[in-house]
């Protein structure tokens, strides 16, 4: 896990063909491989083993409560940016064992849940998705208890992130200062450049084992203008970026206006569905069930998924402390862009946008705080 | 914060932290009609050294794991007791348990209550129902190290004579010329010849030093935030009032969520709260 770049492993340029033999290399080297591919009309993520199965000529178009796939005029392999699934589902499963009892005579065992986890590339992440598992990272296992389940598959990731060079509708990561281009965490950050009938990647390696992998990929020695290309064409998706949020002070604005009616106002329209919650990279509540098989002689305690946005979140005997949705929503958005900091050193957020893309009724994070700051109560249209 | 509150670094694996360690049942016995008190020992006799306050995880098999603060002696750290309402699945069956049964321990958790602060200083106690048990621990502590602290006084309030926790406890602490004991029920029944009426109708009464007391405040919240105004009227300063907080607790080591508190995660940053510290979040509905 010791992913921090360094930035003196020299840049390559690897043709658009030769990007089978990058995943050949992490095949070679023992990883899985997890990257962007389309099932039921969306860019999810899920095991390929070529580049053929990457969604290559496709984006995506996103909006408030929207989202499409639709072809590109060219064939770039990461032409869109991040869909409804993000990469805590590899490291913090929707719904994991977390501990084993087994009966024993007049008592029972307790045991850790059995599980392999194999090394697997993370390919394809994006900039905004690869600071999510950093910001995981500080939740889950640095502080005083350590999650073993996240521990185990963190150690074994292999990150390949890519440089946005296209941003989509709801993205706000300048905003969150966590993309356009990737500053650290990973082993290969690759940029795609597809100009004058041109298709490359610039790879560059973060780290030793990167640099290891990379070496098994035909290429060549990067050009300074392929590298000012490069740059540019992160920079240029940066300037294209239309939403914002304003991050200055943002803590004690959002602690300061815990009773502002724009709670109520955006209550009227928040379906308190969750979705929010479950496509963020970074949200990690977690209830834990208990079952027992059908015998009764072994019980599993398993972590799932939870919501600050369902009422069982808050309850405790006598009633649920958020009972309303507008404490709901504000407790989500509180604690993403202001509470986080308090507890865990930085935003909660990254700017991805998908809590504004899968809101099914298109609420806009980056709007309700800019209502909230500006102290302007407007009525909308549901 | 950290000098007074500090927790103690022991009991679980902090690598394995979904990991519990079990004891057995060595008592169960029957404090209400709701109530119960068991107390836990493990087969090596090594039980768990917690602080007045703290609290455990407490699984039993195939049924679930709830919070449950301790309610025993801290210089016993070879037994662990805790005291339950049945309210819940699980605490329901743990009222079942019996002698010998499981029972699966992760903790302790939390920061404890502020009795090395409290030192030479008067203490006040104020209870309100099942939130006696995690301030009985400090009564302990307290008791035996009397010489070391000012006058101490409890206010305990219990919803009528049935639902008084620790009865004869109670009564003999009462007897004590060195403790100031004082018992309400908000509705009286039976042959019930004691106070009548909300517990912060005590506080008003009390004798003790503002400037040099310590207050430690366990109950339903409203009832802590009615305290709270009672004692400010008393002239305590807010950085003297300690409070334990209740939110849904999931795993007692800040990874589920659910006992978010403002930006505090009560598991971890509480349950005891200075409440000069929280005084903003406390006075916020639906926090």
């Amino acid at each position: 896990m010791n992913n921090s770049a360094k930035n003196d492993y020299p840049p390559g340029l690897i043709r658009a063909d030769d990007l089978e033999h990058l995943l050949k290399a992490l095949g070679a080297g023992g990883f899985r491989i997890q990257a962007p591919v389309i099932r039921d009309q969306s860019i999810v993520i899920d095991e390929i083993k070529s580049a053929g199965e990457l969604p290559a000529g496709w984006t995506d178009e996103q909006n408030r409560g929207h989202y499409r796939i639709k072809r590109r005029s060219d064939n770039a392999y990461f032409g869109y940016v991040v869909g409804p699934y993000s990469w805590k589902k590899f490291l913090f499963p929707p719904s994991t064992a977390i501990l084993e009892a087994k009966r024993t005579g007049n008592g029972f065992q307790v045991s850790a849940a059995a599980e392999t986890v194999s090394p697997t590339a993370f390919f394809g992440i994006r900039p905004c998705d690869l600071r999510a598992l950093q910001i995981l990272d500080r939740v889950l296992i640095g502080s005083e208890y350590r999650d073993p389940i996240y521990q185990k598959r963190r150690e074994q990731i292999l990150i390949v992130a890519v440089n946005c060079t296209e941003p989509g509708g709801n993205c706000f990561c300048t905003s969150m200062e966590s993309g356009p281009g990737a500053a650290e965490g990973y082993d290969i950050v690759l940029t795609e450049m597809i100009d004058a009938g041109q298709h490359n990647f610039l790879a560059q390696a973060g780290t030793e084992r990167g640099n290891l992998i990379l070496q098994q990929v035909p290429s060549e020695k990067a050009t300074s203008d392929a590298l000012k290309s490069a740059a540019e064409a992160v920079q240029m998706a940066a300037r294209k970026i239309s939403k914002k949020i304003d991050t200055a002070d943002i803590k004690e604005m959002l602690y300061a206006n815990a009773e502002h009616p724009r709670w109520e106002d955006v209550a009227k329209q928040c379906l308190s569905c969750a979705n929010c919650t479950l496509v963020c990279p970074t949200c990690f509540c977690a209830n834990i069930d208990d079952y027992t098989d059908l015998t009764g002689e072994t019980a599993t305690r398993v972590r799932r998924w939870d919501s600050c946005f369902t009422l069982d979140h808050s309850y405790i005997h006598g009633g649920s402390i958020r009972s309303s949705v507008r404490a709901r929503y504000r407790q989500w958005l509180t604690h993403k862009l202001a509470a986080w900091h308090d507890q865990f050193g930085s935003s909660g957020c990254v700017g991805c946008g998908r809590c504004i893309t899968w809101c099914p009724s298109g609420i806009d994070i980056t709007e309700e705080v800019a209502a909230i700051r500006s102290g302007t109560v407007k009525a909308k249209a549901i | 914060m950290a000098t007074t509150l500090e927790k103690i670094k022991e009991g679980l694996d902090r690598s394995q932290p979904w990991m519990p360690n079990l004891f057995r049942v060595e008592r169960i016995r029957k404090e209400t009609y709701d109530t119960f008190t068991f107390d836990l020992e493990t087969s090596d006799g090594a039980g768990c050294a917690f602080q007045p306050g703290q609290f455990n995880m407490l699984y039993i098999y195939g049924v679930g794991e709830v919070p449950i603060s301790i309610s025993g002696d801290p210089k016993n750290s070879r037994t662990l007791v805790h005291t339950i309402r049945a309210v819940g699945t699980v605490t329901k069956n743990m009222r079942q348990l019996k002698r010998g049964d499981l029972v699966g321990v992760r903790g302790p958790f939390g920061r404890p209550w502020p009795v090395e602060d409290a030192k030479g200083h008067d203490v006040i106690i104020v209870a309100g129902g099942i939130g006696l048990a995690p301030l009985r621990p400090v009564i302990y502590h307290l008791l035996a190290h009397r010489e070391q602290y000012g006058k101490i006084i409890l206010h305990y309030g219990a919803r009528t004579p049935d639902d008084i926790l620790f009865r004869q406890e109670l009564e003999t602490w009462r007897a004590r010329f060195d403790f100031d004991v004082q018992v309400t029920v908000d509705r009286s029944t039976g042959s019930w010849q004691g106070n009548v009426g909300v517990v912060t109708l005590l506080i008003p009464k009390a004798t003790f030093d503002p400037l040099q007391t310590i207050a430690m405040v366990c109950g339903p919240e409203i009832m802590m935030r009615f305290t709270v105004l009672e004692l400010l009227k008393r002239d305590l300063t807010e950085e003297n009032i300690f409070l334990s907080g209740e939110r849904n607790m999931k795993c007692g080591i800040g990874h589920c969520g659910h006992c978010q508190f403002g930006h505090l995660f009560v598991c971890n940053d509480g349950p005891v709260f200075r409440y000069s510290d929280t005084a903003d979040l406390f006075k916020k509905r639906e926090i």
